[in-house]
């Protein structure tokens, strides 16, 4: 069975990011941006019927969704949690349309986001139940950082295996930073060279301080619906064309390759599902938690040879106005990451820009998109072609 | 001392056990599947190749190869922090199974991917000794 065309996204809204929580509520922030993505599709609450949410980081407790359709006061008769990480949002958009084809519901509200910084995202958590993963007994004790230094392990082996470079990593972020200059809602929008990233510090190796994602405050929500309502809709329906999702373990030392990701699986369902090519794409939105993640990426959709992402970012100009537009928004990198909600991010440029709503960003053109969702160390991945 | 962060340290299950065992007696031992010969790490209760139970505690070579590694130089735990920079790698041993592990006995600079490592074993005064490994 097909998702192709089963849905489409309306109405989007989005909080620029902030690097404060201070005064916010998670809550507060998904209640603000799903009135707004409501109201942006032009229907009422009560014609939402569906809700998925993709929790927030720093605040895990039981039973979101309950919690949010309470706050909302809407009776969504289907509701879930998504959690693949940084997958989740792309996760959502097939799991909504899986749903409206389904006939289980019409409308569906995807909401993530939450009120984090520095300061929360790095508080003790020893208070926390903790559960007896492997993970804790045999990679915890050698003192990994976090994310951080997984994705330092796949550069390291990338570089060894391909002869990537700093200097080829290091344009994805700063060709990022370019498009962020053109977003009013970035975090970064300052310019940024080569040579500013190489002196930066290092904190993982190879990975320096600008190829890495900082966690902040912001949020996203979109609405998905029925290719019936789409026709009516007060946006232009950006369809689902194609979706594929695929997973690995989480722990590195159980992947077999640690430089290809399950994007070499999720993403060819995806583009076979909507019946198109990596060469028919007119913008890319792909996970950016650090520079490596998109270099991966690129080459696993198929985007370039295995092994070329490096030669491939360095070839090609990925800015709004460039030959191969990539995460025009500024990507996490420079636009920010709030939780699970810098995955939401892809989508709704991905949608703003097909939309035709890209403002100084604008791609012309823009009439089919790669979108992908990216959780754990390059464990989850959720693929999407959209179009209009 | 009791004000010093602490590092995580291993809490063994009755199914790792043998493994932390071997450590503190200075012997890798990982399990092996007598059904289809293969190594299995982490623990687990069967061999998820083959799904045979039949697996038996075998000591190994304790040597291989550095599959990749990165010096971390900001640790997020505080007890780390005090010890950066170090090498965080994984190690393929010569029998398969790639472990999470250190990389000692070098400057954190001189390690390079597939450079030839050995295990040494690391006590703590938790008396679980950690799986460490040094250049061959």
């Amino acid at each position: 069975m097909s998702l192709k065309r089963a849905a489409a996204i309306t109405g989007l809204a989005e909080m620029a990011p902030r690097a404060s929580a201070e005064g916010l509520s998670t809550m507060g922030i998904w209640a603000d941006v799903s009135r707004q993505a409501i109201l942006d599709a032009g229907l009422e609450p009560s014609d939402i019927d569906g809700l998925l949410v993709a929790p927030p980081i720093v605040d895990m407790v039981a039973m979101w969704p309950s919690h949010l359709g309470e706050y909302l006061d809407i009776h969504p008769r289907y509701a879930n949690i998504v959690d693949l990480g940084g997958a989740s949002a792309a996760g959502m958009v097939w799991r909504a349309a899986a749903a409206i084809q389904s006939g289980l519901c019409r409308t569906v509200l995807c909401v993530s986001g939450e009120a984090s910084d520095v300061e929360t995202f790095y508080a003790p958590r020893s208070k926390r139940p903790t559960q007896q993963l492997p993970q804790r007994e045999f990679v915890a004790p050698y003192g990994p950082m976090g994310a951080n230094s997984g994705y330092a392990q796949i550069a390291m082996r990338h570089m060894h295996e391909f002869g990537t470079t700093g200097r080829q990593l290091a344009k994805v972020a700063v060709d990022q930073r370019t498009n962020a200059a053109a977003n009013p809602d970035a975090l970064y929008r300052d310019p940024l060279s080569v040579d500013d990233v190489l002196s930066s510090p290092l904190i993982v190796d190879p990975l320096h301080l600008y190829e890495i994602v900082r966690p902040c405050t912001g949020g996203a929500a979109f609405v998905v619906v029925s290719a019936d309502a789409a026709g009516s809709s007060a946006q232009t329906p950006a369809w689902l064309l194609g979706a594929g999702e695929a997973t690995r373990g989480v722990m590195l030392a159980q992947v077999a390759s640690i430089t290809t990701s399950p994007v070499a699986q999720s993403a060819p369902l995806a583009f076979e599902m909507a019946g198109v090519t990596p060469a028919d794409i007119d913008l890319i939105s792909v996970y950016d938690c650090y520079t490596i993640t998109v270099v991966v990426t690129l080459e696993d959709a198929g985007f370039c040879e295995k092994g070329r992402g490096g030669p491939f970012v360095e070839e090609h100009d990925l800015t709004y106005r460039g030959d191969l537009p990539l995460n025009t928004h500024g990507g996490q990198l420079s636009f920010g990451q709030p939780g699970l909600a810098g995955g939401m991010s892809h989508v709704t440029e991905a949608v703003r820009q097909l939309q035709g709503r890209g403002g100084e960003r604008q791609v012309a053109d823009c009439e089919l998109a790669f979108v992908n969702g990216n959780g754990g160390i390059m464990s989850e991945q959720s693929s999407l072609v959209l179009g209009v | 001392m009791s004000d010093q962060p602490r590092k995580p340290l291993p809490k063994p299950s009755s199914l790792s056990q043998p493994f932390w065992d071997g450590l503190a007696a200075g012997e890798l031992r990982l399990q092996r599947c007598d059904s289809c010969d293969t190594y299995v790490f982490y623990p687990r209760p069967y061999c998820p190749r083959c799904l045979s139970e039949a697996l038996t505690w075998t000591a190994v070579s304790g040597r291989g190869r550095v599959y990749t590694y990165t010096i971390v130089r900001r640790a997020m735990h505080p007890a780390f922090q005090l010890e950066v920079p170090y090498v965080f790698a994984i190690v393929e041993l010569e029998e398969g199974p790639r472990v999470e592990t250190n990389v000692v006995g070098c400057a954190p600079e001189d390690v390079r991917v597939e450079m030839p490592v050995k295990a040494v074993y690391d006590m703590t005064t938790a008396g679980i000794a950690l799986l460490k490994f040094e250049p061959a």
